[in-house]
């Protein structure tokens, strides 16, 4: 074996550290293929209503802030380059920019929890824009479905998918904030640095697919409709 | 295998049974034999709970106005008969127990790849399976095992919503098992077992976890979306609102289809390792049946528009799920073909499992030139919801997957407990378990083709005869049931000692010890030769 950590980090039903990094990723990677066909699911769902009803979503795209989704992208996408760069210090070794690069990921996913949850989310309520809580548009909003011609049952259906989607995709990035704060845990107390970063490896995946699924989710639900 | 040890049988001094006890031995095992062992004890129990709801109902069949029960009470029977066979029996059944103690074994390793993984999907199940027990004591579910909307969403009042939760929960219990699964298969073999020398039981359990992992992550979403509907009675399947009450469908058989193939590729696997045990020859076109396995696998995420042709679906989309399901006969013909070219101028001899091999390839064959009735789109505007359906998939299900689960446990059960169960009467349970099925579920087809519906507590008097007959075969079926239930607990403790090899078969798990070490193995085996590599005319590969 190349890079040869203790015998002892390698589980009783591996040969080598070889096969248990195989297993691993290998594993991550089907894990990631269930997801993408549980997101599948909805997206799905999103193209049949969005076809059967597109003055309705063009409506309810219009209710939604680009500023909160740019910034959410910019954020993401900045959290994956971290998330990179501390596997690469792991793969190195090097303990300190590791631990670093993880609080910085960690920052930055709990940053798009917090904003998302205490000002995008709350706003839509206070607007009375969440379906089965409390759905009345008002004022400048129902203006805008007035103009698109939609019925507000179809724009609450816009809406549901627009809570159903981000929603479980955030559920999503509460569980790579965990698991980041696990792992800076475990490298706070040495590990990941000798040869053993496959766990850091494998919460990177996840936390990159989580990411791409938003890169998906902002146009198709803040950026359609003609809005620019 | 040497003649001495057959002779001569003992029991291993340590084995995977006696190595530790007490509760936490087992509820904290992550050793995948005992795994199975949770396994075989929760799903007999769902077995129990789903046959009870199978004899009431067939109780109440017997006479015309119904002779039990309401017919509110009847809906839930059949719902709650359907949700556990299918999700909390047949899906776990041949994957949890048998693949769980066969495959890490019969691939030559010391567990599968994730064995807390392991243990972590036998709790989601047992908490999936808890919460739905929890909703059929609380009132039941009377929707029919399909979650229909808008009735389930929007008409009912029963408990849609923990019903869901339960099948939400142990939609992951089936997907990390299929996820274990495809990465020990993977990545676990013995130095020398090539992909082509894997018994074909290992293919067929691949392709059931491609299936489990492709399938069951959109049943669960759908889950989550029709729980949200119920929860905050928003439209999302709901014509009133908007909603497209045929999208819940699509979504739903995308997973529903292959699930039917979930149970049965399984067993075809099972069945596959005993049609040439027991007629001492290699599978006849190995290659075929293997590549029949991946087929059915990929074709049956095509087909699911099947199980629609009379939900308003377009006529063209009718002809292409038509014509996919037809070809999704193929690659099952093969299998049926191939086993049947092995048992020819093989030595067969019919101990038990081979009983419950010979009656699957009958019974299957049947239930599978049936499906093509159902397949044809005029046919079906006939037969659609009728009992011809529900004797159709019982064919498969009862017929195949329970038949190929039952020879597999026969089969595997001296490995497993290191002891014989008694010859004579797992013969006599294997006849009357055909006979008694035959008659429950033959004079359904002819029920539904005179045009009795399904899923009624009450139907026209001139059905009577037949109905009469049906659950005369029910109550015959389940005698068949509880003959091995009682003996198989018998053998536990007077079997006679199985010694490794008690049916002279080929396969690494007949190497090793009965009961197995903990790491199933004394030495990492390794592997020299093909799968079924019997008798002289095989060619001998030396390493």
């Amino acid at each position: 074996m190349p890079e040869g950590p203790a015998p002892a980090l390698v589980a009783e039903q591996f040969d080598d550290i070889i096969q248990q990094r195989d297993a691993a990723s290998f594993g991550m990677w089907i894990f990631l293929a269930t997801e993408i066909l549980f997101f599948g699911g909805l997206f799905a769902s999103y193209a049949l209503y969005r076809s059967l009803y597109p003055a309705a979503f063009a409506a309810g795209s219009h209710l939604l802030k680009v500023a909160y989704g740019a910034s959410y992208t910019v954020m993401l996408i900045c959290s994956s380059l971290t998330m990179a760069m501390a596997v690469r210090s792991a793969q190195l070794g090097r303990r300190k920019p590791l631990i670093g690069f993880l609080v910085l990921t960690l920052l930055l996913g709990a940053a798009f929890v917090i904003i998302k949850l205490r000002w995008e989310w709350y706003g839509d309520y206070l607007e009375h824009l969440v379906p089965g809580v409390s759905f009345a548009p008002q004022g400048e909003a129902l203006e805008v479905i007035r103009r698109f011609g939609a019925p507000l049952s179809h724009v609450a259906l816009f809406m549901i998918f627009y809570f159903v989607m981000t929603g479980i995709h955030a559920l999503h990035m509460v569980v790579g904030v965990g698991l980041l704060t696990f792992l800076i845990i475990m490298a706070y107390r040495g590990r990941f640095v000798s040869g053993d970063f496959n766990t850091v490896e494998m919460v990177g995946l996840y936390w990159h697919f989580v990411d791409i699924v938003w890169i998906f989710l902002f146009p198709l639900l803040y950026l359609i409709g003609g809005r620019y | 295998m040497s003649t001495a040890t057959v002779e001569v049988p003992a029991l291993p001094e340590v084995h995977y049974l006696n190595v530790n006890y007490g509760w936490r031995s087992w509820l904290f095992t992550t050793d995948h034999k005992r795994i199975a062992w949770l396994y075989l004890v929760s799903i007999t129990f769902f077995f129990v709970v789903g046959g009870v709801a199978a004899t009431l109902m067939r109780l109440n069949l017997i006479e015309p106005q119904g002779s039990l029960v309401e017919p509110a009470t009847y809906n839930k029977l059949f719902t709650v008969h359907g949700l556990i066979m299918i999700f909390f029996f047949l899906a776990p059944a041949v994957p949890t127990v048998l693949g769980n103690f066969a495959i890490p074994i019969v691939i030559g390793a010391r567990d599968v790849a994730f064995p807390k993984l392991n243990l972590l999907s036998w709790y989601l199940f047992i908490a999936g399976g808890g919460v739905f027990l929890y909703a059929v004591i609380s009132g039941g579910v009377d929707t029919g095992w399909t979650f229909y909307t808008p009735l389930s969403t929007t008409y009912v009042n029963t408990n849609v919503l923990s019903a869901a939760m339960g099948i939400f929960i142990s939609g992951f219990s089936s997907i990390l098992t299929g996820l274990n699964f495809a990465v020990t298969i993977h990545k676990m073999r013995a130095p020398g077992m090539t992909w082509f020398r894997l018994p074909l039981f290992i293919w067929s359990m691949y392709a059931a976890s491609l299936i489990f992992i492709l399938a069951m992550p959109v049943i669960a979403i759908t889950m989550v979306l029709i729980m949200l509907e119920r929860i905050f009675h928003v439209g999302i399947f709901d014509p009133a609102l908007g909603g497209d009450p045929i999208l819940f469908q699509h979504l739903f058989w995308f997973f529903g289809h292959p699930e039917v193939y979930i149970l049965i590729l399984p067993s075809m696997g099972v069945i596959s390792e005993l049609v040439a045990a027991f007629s001492r020859r290699r599978v006849f076109g190995y290659s075929f049946v293997a590549f029949s396995s991946v087929a059915i696998a990929v074709i049956s995420f095509l087909v699911w528009g099947h199980h629609m042709f009379v939900s308003g679906q377009s006529i063209y989309a009718g002809l292409v799920f038509s014509a996919l399901s037809f070809a999704v006969a193929i690659p099952s013909a093969v299998k049926v073909f191939n086993w049947t070219a092995t048992m020819y101028q093989g030595s067969v001899s019919y101990d038990a499992p081979m009983l419950y091999a010979l009656g699957f390839i009958g019974l299957f064959t049947i239930g599978g030139l049936t499906g093509l009735f159902l397949a044809s789109m005029a046919a079906d505007i006939h037969l659609h919801d009728t009992y011809f359906v529900i004797a159709h998939f019982h064919y498969i299900m009862v017929g195949g997957a329970v038949m190929g689960y039952l020879g597999g446990l026969h089969y595997w059960w001296p490995k497993m407990t290191g002891r014989l169960y008694p010859e004579t009467w797992a013969r006599l349970s294997a006849l009357i378990i055909f006979v008694g099925f035959n008659l429950t579920f033959g004079p359904q087809f002819i029920l539904g083709y005179l045009g009795m519906p399904r899923r009624y507590a009450v139907y026209p008097p001139e059905f009577q005869a037949l109905n009469v007959l049906s659950s005369a075969g029910a109550s015959i079926l389940a005698v068949g049931y509880v003959i091995p239930l009682i003996y198989m607990i018998w053998s536990l403790r007077y079997g006679p000692i199985a010694g490794p090899n008690p049916w002279g078969a080929k396969g690494l798990e007949w190497e090793t010890s009965s009961p197995p070490p903990t790491h199933n193995f004394h030495e990492t085996p390794i592997v020299t030769e093909e799968a079924y590599a019997y008798g002289a005319r095989q060619e001998a590969h030396v390493a």
